[in-house]
């Protein structure tokens, strides 16, 4: 099944999407790769506030290529999820809906997930520039310092996205695979 | 003794920085168009159109094809006929990386320090690996590496009672392990033999040969199409979605190793398998 789905979006959303259907985002999405998430966490710890609010938000693990002057940004393509695995449970605990990456993810977040409604959605690794043309603006919101890895409010239209582990805990690199997998190790 | 001055080294290693991100090789670029022909999985055919689209936008819009444009590992033969003039090499090397990836728009990954992790703001240092020869030429051969797929990579020092069986379970476990991580359809490198360390470097020099070139070996020939064969039938498919296109290439490197050892490493690149090379 296909989705017209606008970002932020909440839980109820979130329990909609399955595994396999395939997602047009609109909206506004952040970026947060592995430096952002640990500084992020360590904010948590002391008792600050985040760069953003994340109820309902969407973290897209990126870090763009810089971009000629005129243009929005370079090569956006998805970073490998599973780096953020030990702090997504946690932001996902205080809201956070949807991250979009690639790759496997642990059993802790995805029973976060289950527990509170979100989903991972999966990018095309390796299509960077493509994804790119579907980034309308960015603006770096906290952590500069960080470069490609600093933490980016975009705006995105039509980013094309499939449901890779949805909120119950299906996982399409699982059932996918299973199709096409003629030898067992 | 023939000079050779670093202005040109300079010029030629930015160069090749830009052009090994922007321009996806014919190799692959064929292999792809293959794969897009015999993939049996809907949504694995239509990864494989996409990433092609995306190949040929970033060549259109002199763009990176992903963003993650790498550590500049850099494989240096050098004729012992040769002089360097106006600086040190490896200096030169490092500011061809700092110009062109600066010049060409590309990520800057790498930090100073694997564990205080602060970005040096400028891509280097590069890797880079020296080999002297006979002769007055240089040849320079720059593969800009992404993690997504390095981290993919596994050393194990196998015993030499495992024998060719060994090396053959280690390669389908590893890329078994990887699934949709490297983003495939990948390919893979292989280093048997050396130490270490050789079997490591090894392995990132079978990256550079073109994925439609098989050993000259025919054991290791062999081995590499029964590999190409095997993990395709793992199902992972383009984007870890299932699917019979998993790797493009399995290249495989060997070299004499010790009696008690028998060294295996595997290096897993993505589908961009970024290399370029320039002879001076």
């Amino acid at each position: 099944m296909h989705h017209i789905l606008k970002a932020p979006f909440d839980r109820d959303k979130a329990r909609i999407l399955k595994a396999g259907d395939t997602v047009s985002l609109s909206g506004t999405i952040y970026t947060a790769r592995d430096a952002a998430h640990k500084q992020m966490l360590e904010l948590l710890k002391e008792n600050k506030e985040l760069p953003f609010d994340i109820k309902n938000q969407t973290i897209y693990y990126v870090g763009p290529c810089p971009c000629r002057e005129g243009e929005i940004i370079g090569s956006a393509g998805p970073t490998t999820s599973y780096r953020m695995d030990a702090y997504a449970p946690t932001l996902i605990k205080l809201g956070e809906t949807g991250m979009i990456g690639k790759g496997l993810r642990d059993q802790n977040v995805i029973n976060a997930m289950k527990e509170y409604g979100a989903v991972y959605l999966g990018a095309i690794g390796g299509a960077g520039a493509l994804m790119a043309e579907c980034i309308k603006s960015q603006e770096i919101i906290a952590f500069p310092e960080l470069g490609a890895e600093a933490v980016r409010r975009l705006e995105v239209k039509d980013f094309p996205l499939i449901v890779i582990i949805d909120s119950y805990g299906n996982n399409l690199y699982e059932s996918g695979r299973k199709q096409f997998m003629k030898i067992n190790l | 003794m023939r000079e050779i001055d670093v202005t040109t080294i300079i010029k030629e290693v930015s160069r090749l920085c830009i052009q090994a991100n922007y321009f996806l090789n014919i190799d692959i670029k064929q292999a792809m168009e293959k794969g897009v022909e015999c993939e049996n999985s809907h949504i694995g055919k239509e990864i494989l159109d996409k990433l092609l689209i995306n190949a040929n936008l970033a060549a259109d819009k002199k763009v990176a094809i992903c963003q993650d444009t790498g550590m500049a590992v850099v494989f240096v033969t050098i004729g012992q006929e040769v002089h360097i003039t106006g600086g040190g090499l490896s200096e030169a090397i490092n500011e061809g990386v700092r110009r062109g990836y600066k010049e060409g728009f590309l990520r800057k990954s790498v930090v100073s320090d694997p564990i205080e992790r602060v970005n040096t703001g400028d891509n280097t240092p590069a890797v880079i690996h020296y080999d002297i020869v006979e002769g007055d030429t240089l040849k320079i051969e720059l593969a800009p590496k992404g993690f997504g797929s390095e981290n993919m990579s596994a050393l194990k020092m196998l015993k030499p009672s495992d024998g060719i069986e060994g090396v053959k379970k280690f390669i389908l476990e590893t890329v078994d392990k990887a699934g949709p991580n490297p983003c495939p359809p990948i390919v893979v490198g292989v280093g048997i033999g050396g130490t270490m360390e050789k079997a490591s470097i090894m392995a990132k020099q079978a990256l550079l040969r073109p994925i439609n070139v098989r050993s000259s070996i025919e054991y290791v020939r062999n081995l590499e199409n029964e590999m190409l064969d095997k993990i395709n039938q793992l199902g992972i498919g383009p984007a870890g979605l299932g699917g019979n296109t998993t790797a493009l290439a399995v290249n495989v490197e060997t070299y004499p190793t010790h009696i008690a050892g028998l060294p295996v490493a595997i290096n897993i690149s993505c589908h961009v398998t970024r290399h370029a090379e320039v002879t001076l």
